[in-house]
């Protein structure tokens, strides 16, 4: 890198929690506007690393030194970091749904004389700014007719209203389709010509491998090393090898299921929308699963994956849904979750901190929510049944807790997820639909969950698997359906699927509109 | 320490270290009333715990201590009724028609008022659970509907001379069906020493069992040392009311309704649907609760407690007059509160809630025989009850850093 005097200077940074070690001597030193990547497993220490720089921990929370702009920095907390020109946007967007882009993008920050706002300059500059982030929306608009994708660039026109020098960004595109992100990256890579210097965590090392010119891995709170992305051998199996201190050569298990009889079968799916009851979200979908087979669902966001799914199960989502479901050769009824679940069919949601867990109960009785029938007699629940079951299942499914009377909401997000499987793996179902199994959670527990699944093919049962992530679905899939704008626009065999053939059929119906 | 699992024994310092935090806080309210009582027992001079003034604080506390049982599991789902004091009202205005003017023995004038409590829990429950109206709309416009319908069965009026039988549900004691020594009544004795033993007898059991099987289990010494505590305390109770008028009749009442609901919540798939529902409504849903439903019990249930806090208020009061139970709800609310219930819902039990309804009844009584005005009473419960709330958020921040 250049000789220049870096931005960004943090030296021997410790940080305690309660005894534990959360970051123990780490060295950041990021050149200024470059785009810099942060990686590491989760819990590695790159949130918390953030906060320390942001604000959020303030000075004497924490030991070692912080230097920005060539000055000492110590921030007492968001605002001031913010005054010195370092934004922070994070994984879970902060927005107002019911404001428009224009109130969400000054919240804090009004445009306004004497505590009166200033209409004419809010929604001109906000103007200024969507157009700087390329995003094609009215000021006035409500951000709850944004899509997520949308959402994220308001975020970051909300960051440049500040007048940053910094952006932090916290796993920016983990709700986007690679569309959005794309777009996204494209926007991170812009902003370095404004002078803007980025920090990006991410577990999705293409994107890294993409923007990054530089990468700092964290591993188990410590600096592992800065890789410079320029090098040859800057390649996403030398990162991951970094990160988690050893080489995953085998991205995905071996499998050894035998795929038997056709399981489970839905005909002419069609489910309108909830509130504009006219639009068809899902538009005669059939697709059939056999048993022991892995069958992937791709489809961009918005296409229409999460509502088939939903509207099967339990009618969750949507309106004026017809169409037939099948398992084992005979019609089903699936109106409600209970019928679903009683005739042998789990969902496993893509948002399982909003719709897989009570966050603030405990592991155990996460885990028997559905199968709690299960372990009571007479409405009455066996609690020492209901101890040992869970406790079953931390082992088996190595869920990394000090107890199964944990609260959920203290485990991490690849230990979560395990818990949202176990719970739905506790009533015994036949037919596993898995809405994007993987999101959000590091490498190693990726490949454990992987495992997992293989292992339910193995013992005959037949899995959907809803995925954003291409090279997922052609890992793990032995066929791959595509869906587009609601309908199926695919069904193609492992062998035959390429990523580019796939993307092909996903985008199909796009093309005709444009 | 040899009986812990090894999954206990391979738990790291830090995390034994959070367990004992979660202990102190499920017992800090326990120790916040100890505290209140030693503090006013000192204040008055020995008065607070006379035999009188520990039988007037059940009786007199016993509405509140209902009506926090129900509210507890209202609030535990993420609701509020702000109805239940205007219920009171309006359930002892139909009870005591019920008996003095439509002829209806006492028994069956309260199976009408708890059926009445039910079908107004339900008309509730309606609007909430399946047509989706806030709790808060729906129990704010109950409130004001019971109160109107109150005044007009009341005439504005008042309906005193209640039959015995009735006012004794309230203010009455079982009779002395064993006699006395000197002028300490054996019944309430030999039921307090029942009740001893019965929950040493439990507690004994269930530990034994947990270690057969494995599970972790807390040291013998605090083990021992919390029996012997609540085996003391409630002979001390039983020995006051004993030395009084014997057993009050609403304690076995409050007794089985501690007991019961404590199971409910903790043991039934109903109760856990409760906290489900409060936890992440959203999830509760996919999983497959049925949250209608749950809602629905929830209100039904809710109604037939306040019909019997209604009941228990009215026969100790005597007469049925338009203005009771005015207030209550805000008491009930107020005591699941300070029992360490959460605003955002998902969490709170029966006996915190119970505690909590003692502590502001241990503060009304206190002040009262201090003298305190019964302004500065007031100011002080809503002093009292912010400082719990904030007490208790302070305490899970800490614990969450």
């Amino acid at each position: 890198m250049s000789e220049e005097e870096p931005i960004l200077r943090m030296r021997g940074i410790v940080k305690d929690f309660s005894g534990v070690r959360a970051l123990d001597d780490v060295n950041l030193e990021v050149a200024r506007g470059e785009i810099h990547g942060i990686c590491g497993e989760n819990g590695a220490g790159k949130s918390t690393l953030m906060k320390v720089l942001s604000g959020v921990y303030p000075p004497g929370t924490y030991t070692g030194s912080i230097e920005f702009q060539g000055k000492e920095a110590a921030f007492r907390d968001i605002k001031s970091s913010e005054a010195a020109g370092i934004a922070i946007i994070h994984q879970e967007l902060a927005l107002n749904p019911l404001q428009s882009i224009a109130e969400n993008i000054f919240v804090g920050n009004e445009r306004a004389r004497y505590g009166v706002i200033d209409w004419n300059r809010t929604n001109n500059e906000a103007a200024e700014l969507l157009r700087r982030v390329g995003l094609n929306e009215r000021p006035e608009t409500k951000v709850y007719e944004l899509g997520v994708g949308k959402q994220q660039l308001v975020e970051i026109a909300k960051a440049l209203a500040k007048d940053v020098s910094m952006l932090i960004l916290d796993e920016p595109t983990a709700a986007l389709n690679d569309e959005d992100s794309n777009h996204l990256l494209d926007l991170i890579a812009g902003l370095r010509t404004h002078g803007i210097t980025c920090i990006i965590i991410s577990h999705k090392l293409r994107e890294i491998r993409r923007i990054a010119d530089r990468v700092t891995v964290i591993r188990d709170g410590k600096t592992i090393e800065t890789i410079d992305m320029s090098q040859p051998d800057a390649t996403e199996s030398r990162i991951i090898k970094s990160m988690v201190g050893r080489e995953l050569n085998n991205m995905y298990p071996d499998r050894h299921a035998v795929i038997g009889r056709e399981l489970f079968r839905v005909e002419d799916w069609t489910v309108h929308h909830p509130v504009q009851t006219s639009r068809v979200m899902v538009d005669k979908a059939s697709f059939f699963v056999r048993s022991g087979e892995i069958v992937g669902f791709a489809g961009l966001m918005g296409a229409g994956r999460t509502e088939l799914a939903m509207s099967i199960f339990g009618r969750l989502w949507g309106t004026g849904i017809s169409g037939r479901v099948y398992k084992d050769d005979k019609e089903i009824k699936t109106a409600t979750v209970d019928e679903a679940v009683g005739h042998g069919i789990a969902y496993v949601t893509e948002d399982r901190k909003r719709y897989g867990l009570n966050l603030i109960g405990a592991v155990a009785t996460n885990i028997s929510a559905v199968g709690l029938a299960k372990l009571a007699r007479l409405g009455v629940i066996d609690r020492d049944r209901e101890y040992l079951t869970a406790d079953e299942y931390r082992i088996s499914m190595n869920i990394k807790t000090p107890s199964v009377n944990e609260v959920v909401g203290r485990l991490s997000g690849g230990n979560q997820q395990k818990v949202v499987l176990s719970k739905w793996l506790l009533p015994g179902p036949d037919v596993l639909i898995l809405d994007e199994p993987t999101r959000g959670i590091d490498v190693g527990a990726k490949y454990e969950i992987y495992g997992l699944i293989n292992k339910l093919a193995e013992l005959g049962k037949a899995v959907v698997m809803i995925s954003s992530e291409l090279p997922e679905l052609l890992g793990m899939c032995d066929r791959i359906y595509t869906i587009s704008e609601g309908r199926i626009t695919g069904d193609v065999p492992r062998s035959e699927a390429t990523q580019e053939s796939l993307m092909h059929l996903m985008t199909m119906g796009r093309e005709s509109v444009r | 320490m040899s009986t812990l699992t090894p999954t206990a024994e391979t738990l790291p310092d830090l995390e034994k270290g959070r367990r004992l935090s979660v202990d102190i806080r499920q017992y800090g309210i326990l120790a916040a009333l100890v505290i209140i009582v030693l503090l006013f027992e000192m204040l008055t001079g020995g008065r607070l715990l006379m035999p009188g003034n520990v039988n007037n604080l059940i009786q007199q506390n016993a509405y509140v201590l209902i009506l926090a049982i129900g509210m507890v599991m209202v609030i535990i789902a993420g609701h509020i009724d702000l109805s239940v004091g205007s219920l009171v009202a309006m359930i002892g205005a139909i009870t005591a028609l019920a008996m003095n003017n439509w002829g209806l023995p006492w028994w069956a004038a309260v199976l009408l008022a708890l059926l009445t409590g039910c079908l107004v829990g339900a008309w509730q429950g309606f609007w909430v659970a399946y047509m989706g109206i806030p709790a808060f709309i729906v129990t704010l416009a109950g409130m004001m509907l019971f109160r109107g319908l109150t005044l007009v069965l009341l005439y504005g009026g008042t309906i005193g001379g209640l039959p015995p039988a009735f006012v004794a549900i309230g203010a009455g004691w079982l009779p002395p069906a064993l006699g006395a020594v000197g002028k300490v009544d054996v019944l309430t004795l030999v039921l307090g020493g029942l009740a001893a033993v019965g929950l040493a007898a439990q507690l004994i059991r269930s530990r034994i069992s947990r270690q057969k099987q494995g599970f972790p289990v807390e040291g013998p010494v605090s083990f021992w040392a919390k029996i012997i505590v609540a085996v003391v305390a409630i002979m001390a109770l039983c020995w006051q009311l004993a030395s009084y008028s014997g057993m009050p009749i609403i304690l076995i009442i409050l007794a089985v309704l501690i007991l019961t609901y404590t199971f409910v919540l903790n043991r039934t798939v109903f109760g856990r649907h409760v906290y489900a529902i409060g936890g992440n409504l959203f999830s509760a849903v996919m999983s497959g609760v049925k949250t209608k439903r749950v809602n629905f019990m929830i209100f039904v249930n809710i109604g037939m407690l306040a019909a019997l806090a209604g009941v228990v208020s009215t026969s100790r009061a005597g007469s049925a007059v338009a203005s009771a139970g005015q207030n209550y709800e805000l008491d009930a609310i107020a005591a699941v509160f300070i029992g360490g219930a959460a605003v955002q819902g998902g969490v709170g039990t029966v006996i915190g809630a119970v505690i909590g309804g003692l502590v502001m009844g241990v503060l009304n009584m206190g002040l009262s025989i201090l003298s305190v005005d019964a302004a500065w009473q007031m100011a002080i419960k809503g002093l009292v009850l912010l400082l719990a709330v904030a007490f208790d958020l302070i305490n899970k921040r800490r614990g969450r850093r």
